[in-house]
């Protein structure tokens, strides 16, 4: 299967799965009212987080044909997604300043004059354009890195603290050897190990970020399994795997959630750092971030790039970090008690 | 006490074997010594230069003891870090212990005054935040925290590049002189740099910990007795809120060691950060796993400190 048909498959499933947790949402009164106070409290960074999913999913969807590249005739038979068509013929020949007229050596003529917000790059192409698809790599980045660790976490953290005894001891073994590593280090030799891909990079994330949630949820897990009704549905004889998916796991759910969103902002911003090194993904901020660092040691200098590029990175992370603050204050009753 | 260190000690004993067996099954079970020899010496190498080299740098051998009991790589992995025999570099044939040697002196001195003035400027932040806490001074701290911390280390290095260093000139962009006269001048702006770039979450966890401690009922005593607000602050509350401090600091001292990745590189620094960067970029693996196993070390090093350090500041905790 392609790539873009793979991609489309995804969005489709993903709003599906959104819809479906919505409507969940909307039944049970304990979620329903958490979604709620969160969206009275921070309206404007929830806004933000759902604007910059959405532009990461207009430039998923894709389709080939209809798409007039000019002089760049290979783009007109690959996939292009909806951003990529928003964007269709906007490349100029070279720098410019935002919203100029003329090129920025030489003075040349633009084709579309006044027309890019944040300026063009080295080879014209429009700024705007490569900062929202930059957008799509950051969420990839935190979606595939959580998808690897919070099921390990979760898997891990929930049996060694459940079954406890041997279990309890090798999880425990793994997490303090992980832990011991110096975090960037182990992603870089993991990284340099498994070659430099978008995968091999959210696999070397997602194994040094799990041991946090992993710890969390051991802890968790053993609170939760002393509970009167986990004794009553044990004495009772209940399977431990029925245990385990109707009363560990569901007390958990808030925890992932939390984590989902904590974790998310110190990924995207490990993917800079990686970018930097040379091994970060291709079209992330990080990239667009390193690139523009020469172009600022050019007289005169050329700063929309690095503005671009920062400002999204911070925007998506600064909306990231209320969110998640207020989601662990919604969520979380122990936190909950300590601000009455 | 002295059974509890020593039962830490083997848990830490346990800990490192397990590092350096993932290092191993990393760095030489899933990266082939073919590909490490190929990489240092380019695409185009010759069989037999590259079975030489492989033997110069002990890649040669057996990966593991059921290959070959007396003569693998497992053990000899295991017997070179553990008597911190660390062999040559695998890019350029010079000795990793002397680099090492030669690297940790300008890390320290750029992470130990950054450290001590970054947790002086946090907990006195903190201190004032927590002070005002449930005020409008609380909320516009806390929001700053989180814009401070929302920004990428590598726009505060940037910025701070262009904007101190280029356009104001009031430090040099980078470079490093060993000499105690001058070497401060190298140092003002990546020490002021980490110092900013860490601030914010640090300020948001101390102050955390502080709101926590001025709920408890000590504080509400005191207050009834009549103390002062800056007297509860400074005696009760910042005296109870050790512990959680000290796990912070004391963590965080063995990574002074190991210095700056991204500081040292930008600022030039010839220290450890700076040499892990260059074995990255250079694909010099056995620096590489030296570093993470020098790191580890030190981290577990630095748990059993903290731990001991907590019967220091609170009479209560007892070491059994």
């Amino acid at each position: 299967m392609e790539t873009w048909v793979l991609s489309n498959v995804v969005v489709v499933l993903l709003i599906a799965g959104a819809l479906a947790l919505a409507a969940f949402v909307r039944r049970n009164r304990l979620w329903s009212s958490a979604f709620a106070e969160l969206w009275r409290r921070r309206p404007v960074a929830v806004a933000v987080v759902v604007l910059y999913v959405a532009v990461a999913l207009l430039d998923s969807v894709s389709w080939v044909g209809g798409f007039e590249a000019g002089e760049d005739a290979v783009a007109a038979h690959e996939a292009q997604s909806v951003i990529d068509r928003l964007f269709e013929g906007t490349r100029e020949r070279s720098y410019s300043a935002p919203l100029a007229d003329a090129e920025f050596y030489g003075g040349a003529a633009l084709r579309h004059p006044g027309s890019h917000v944040f300026g063009t790059d080295i080879l014209g192409r429009d700024v705007l354009y490569l900062t929202l698809k930059g957008a799509r790599v950051a969420l990839l980045i935190g979606g595939i890195t959580s998808l690897i660790a919070i099921p390990l976490a979760l898997l891990f953290g929930v049996s060694a603290g459940y079954f406890g005894g041997r279990i309890d001891d090798v999880v425990f073994f793994l997490m303090s050897t992980l832990a011991s590593m110096p975090g960037l280090l182990l992603l870089i030799a993991l990284i340099l190990a498994f070659g430099k891909s978008t995968l091999s990079v959210c696999f070397a994330l997602g194994v040094t970020s799990w041991v946090g949630f992993c710890r969390i949820s051991r802890g968790e897990t053993l609170k939760l399994r002393e509970l009167d009704y986990v004794q009553a549905a044990r004495a009772l004889g209940v399977s431990e795997v029925r245990i385990l998916f109707r009363h560990i796991l569901p007390n958990l759910a808030h925890l992932v959630i939390i984590t989902f969103v904590l974790m998310f902002s110190g990924l995207v911003l490990s993917e800079a750092i990686l970018s930097w090194l040379g091994i970060g993904v291709d079209g992330s901020w990080g990239q667009m971030i390193d690139r523009a660092r020469d172009e600022l040691s050019r007289d005169p200098v050329i700063w929309w790039n690095l503005g671009a590029a920062g400002l999204a990175l911070f925007g998506l992370l600064l909306a990231v970090n209320f969110v998640g603050d207020a989601l662990r204050d919604v969520l979380d009753p122990r936190t909950v008690r300590e601000e009455l | 006490m002295l059974a509890y260190v020593l039962r830490r000690l083997a848990h830490g004993v346990v800990v490192v074997l397990g590092v350096l067996l993932f290092l191993f099954v990393l760095f030489f079970a899933v990266v082939d010594p073919d590909d490490i020899a190929r990489r240092a010496l380019g695409e185009k190498a010759l069989p037999e230069v590259l079975e030489q080299w492989k033997a110069n740098h002990g890649y040669d051998k057996p990966l593991w003891p059921w290959q070959d009991v007396r003569d693998n790589m497992l053990f000899e992995h295991f017997r070179s870090m553990l008597t911190f025999d660390f062999g040559r570099s695998d890019a350029d044939d010079v000795r990793i212990s002397d680099r090492l040697r030669q690297g940790f002196g300008p890390s320290l001195a750029l992470t130990v005054p950054m450290f001590v003035m970054g947790v002086i400027l946090g907990i006195v932040f903190s201190l004032f935040v927590a002070f005002f806490r449930d005020t409008y001074i609380d909320t516009m701290g806390v929001f700053l925290c989180v814009l401070a911390m929302s920004v990428s280390i590598l726009l505060y290095i940037i910025g701070a590049q262009y904007l101190i260093a280029k356009l104001l000139r009031w430090f040099p962009i980078s470079g490093f002189d060993p000499e105690p006269s001058v070497v401060a001048r190298f140092l003002w702006l990546p020490v002021l740099v980490g110092i900013a770039q860490g601030l914010g979450s640090e300020v948001r966890f101390y102050r955390t910990v502080f709101v926590e401690e001025s709920h408890r009922d000590y504080v509400r005593t005191a207050r009834a007795k009549g103390a002062g607000e800056l007297r509860i602050m400074a005696r009760h509350v910042l005296q109870n809120a050790m512990i959680p401090i000290l796990t912070r600091v004391v963590l965080a001292i063995p990574f002074l060691f190991t210095g700056s990745l991204l500081l040292e590189s930008f600022f030039g620094i010839p220290g450890l950060g700076s040499l892990t960067v260059d074995a990255i970029n250079g694909n010099d693996f056995s620096t590489l796993r030296t570093m993470v196993y020098i790191g580890s070390l030190l981290f577990i090093l630095g748990q059993i400190a903290t731990d001991v350090s907590y019967s220091l500041v609170d009479p209560r905790v007892r070491l059994e």
